[in-house]
């Protein structure tokens, strides 16, 4: 494998924490190849306070490509910027947190390199029998998982977040170099012309470290209160089964599941959610699964680490009440 | 403007997955196949466009035969014509776009349309790859579409909120679940689509670049268990969340 791991870093004005996962997943796999070169690369505008954060970050070498053109993502000028120095750097694996934006910008960096893509993996090892990264990716919504291997470099890979510990401080500074981007006037077509937030307080199910579900089973869009008193209890996200978004009661962001979101939270609390193979699908890799359903025949139960039988309506603002009692202490 | 939707052929996501005797692939022996999911509302946001600006609407499909009749569908939902690139063997992401960019090229300038991703690979990337391929710009995973005149404006969910994107067109947009309300054909539609062009075309793609070393079910949870029932039950978790599973 070429020596170079080249990490492409994505920010909003700060660092994702998935980008710090995919560091760390680079610093894993250097201890496992014996020795390797970790490079971050940077790509936007306004870039100084990321850069300066990501000097201890654990890359040897940040490339910063800054420009006022930049400063919102368009898949095409990030493609091009980051391949370009992707090829210049003798590279061997890039690694990219597969993020919605990320997972356009592996697809748009592996095109341009005509090299292979593991798209949202779950694991990295180094085989060394093959000299070569073995990726590991859930493949039909997770129903079965792959182990892949590229015959030529670069491998490119997106990293599903909260799968890879986050890196280790480095002790040395990294060395920036600051680069100007060949940016043709032509370039800037398909760009991000604005950006809406969701609603503080709330984070992305996704990127919850904690989720609260809610289905069928909770009776009517107002129970999801409940909910979102339970989320904002333990700092979580509120996650839905498609048969409520389907019905109009939760947006389309929530859903978890097949045709919604894949989440892997430390604890994710299942509420009238009967469990469905294309729910299991979204979240049963999740660390602790807790389910609360008063079907006590309901699917879910065989996949919940915890489970109560009962009606979600009236355990969860007792829930509510005792975890808000148990975390001020 | 002509308009092209890519469609794949994917098992229905009710079904079960096994592993193959060798080891590296899965036993779809006895899965239905369908139109991937995603593809129906590219194929939708297709016709649309297509009614609203006029040219033909062009599907082009790449996989294995046996497709014809879903493929037909697409013509009866409001297709002009379809392509069925019948290619065998493991198909990357790259190669696909490859495939479906020779068969497109004749048909340029068009808007192209495709699902973010398909639900057997879960790649995401073929829609990407096509538009550099094409050399046209591209916008993935939209869930709201619209036209203004010489460019389009999308939306898409991300982390933590919603982007707006605009393009000039033409463009590649891969289509999000709920971009629209997919139509169903109607019985003369159908009808009509049997006279619609289907032409088949056997192809070669360029090998996959990503071998499958091992194919495997995901590992099964350890068992968990009913810790009770009701109300009673809540400070029995709220414990077991501290103490046991150490989540809070």
């Amino acid at each position: 494998m070429k020596p170079t791991i080249l990490v492409v870093i994505e920010q909003r004005g700060e660092i994702k924490r998935a980008s710090l996962e995919a560091l760390g997943a680079a610093q894993r796999l250097r201890s496992e190849i014996g020795t390797a070169t970790i490079a971050a690369v940077l790509v936007g505008a306004d870039l100084s306070s990321c850069s300066a954060a990501l000097k201890t970050a654990g890359a040897e070498t940040i490339h910063v490509f800054e420009h006022p053109d930049l400063k919102h993502y368009s898949t095409e000028t990030y493609g091009d910027v980051v391949a370009k120095v992707a090829k210049e750097l003798d590279t061997g694996l890039i690694l990219i947190a597969a993020t919605t934006q990320g997972r356009d910008l592996a697809a748009a960096i592996s095109v341009r390199l005509d090299s292979a893509y593991a798209a949202d993996c779950t694991a990295l090892r180094y085989d060394p029998a093959v000299k070569a990264v073995i990726a590991t990716r859930p493949i039909y919504a997770g129903k079965g998982i792959a182990s892949v291997t590229a015959a030529a470099d670069p491998l490119v890979c997106s990293l599903r977040p909260n799968m890879f510990e986050v890196a280790v401080r480095a002790g040395k500074e990294a060395t920036v170099k600051n680069h100007v981007p060949e940016l043709p006037p032509s370039a800037l077509r398909a760009v991000v012309t604005a950006l809406t937030a969701a609603k503080a307080g709330m984070k992305d199910v996704s990127e919850a470290d904690i989720v609260v579900a809610g289905g069928r089973g909770l009776g009517n869009p107002e129970n999801f209160k409940l909910l979102e008193d339970l989320a904002l209890v333990l700092g979580g996200a509120v996650g839905a089964s498609r048969a409520v978004v389907d019905l109009g009661w939760r947006p389309h962001a929530e859903q978890v599941g097949q045709t919604g979101k894949v989440v892997a939270p430390k604890l994710y609390i299942a509420c009238g959610i009967s469990g469905a193979i294309q729910h299991l699908a979204g979240m049963r890799t999740s660390k602790v699964i807790v389910a609360i359903n008063k079907d006590p025949d309901a699917p879910i139960f065989k996949h919940a680490t915890y489970g109560i039988v009962g009606d979600a309506l009236s355990i969860l603002p007792a829930l509510t009440a005792a975890l808000k009692t148990a975390l001020a202490h | 403007m002509n308009v092209i939707c890519c469609i794949a052929r994917v098992p229905d996501t009710s079904t079960r997955i096994k592993i193959a005797q060798d080891g590296k692939s899965p036993d779809l022996t006895g899965a239905q196949f369908i139109v991937n999911p995603y593809d129906e509302f590219a194929l939708e946001e297709a016709i649309k466009f297509k009614e609203a600006k006029g040219g033909e609407c062009i599907v082009v499909y790449v996989g294995a035969a046996d497709f014809q009749k879903d493929i037909r569908q697409c013509l009866a939902k409001g297709a002009d014509k379809a392509i069925s690139v019948q290619a065998e063997g493991a198909l990357g992401p790259q190669g696909i776009a490859h495939l479906i960019a020779d068969q497109v090229r004749p048909f340029l300038p068009a808007m192209v349309f495709c699902g973010k991703q398909s639900v057997d690979g879960d790649v995401g990337a073929t829609g990407v790859m096509l538009a550099h391929v094409l050399g046209m710009p591209v916008i993935s995973k939209a869930s709201t579409f619209e036209v203004l005149g010489d460019k389009v404006k999308a939306t898409r969910e991300i982390e933590g909120g919603v982007e707006t994107i605009e393009s000039p067109i033409p463009c590649v947009v891969t289509a999000e679940k709920g971009l629209n309300e997919p139509r169903r054909a109607g019985l003369k539609e159908i009808m009509a689509a049997k006279n619609k062009p289907l032409t088949v075309v056997k192809a070669t793609a360029r090998p996959a670049k990503l071998s499958i070393q091992k194919f495997e079910l995901p590992p099964e949870r350890p068992a968990g268990r009913i810790i009770g029932e009701g109300l009673e039950a809540v400070s029995t978790l709220v414990g077991l969340l501290r103490s046991e599973a150490k989540v809070i």
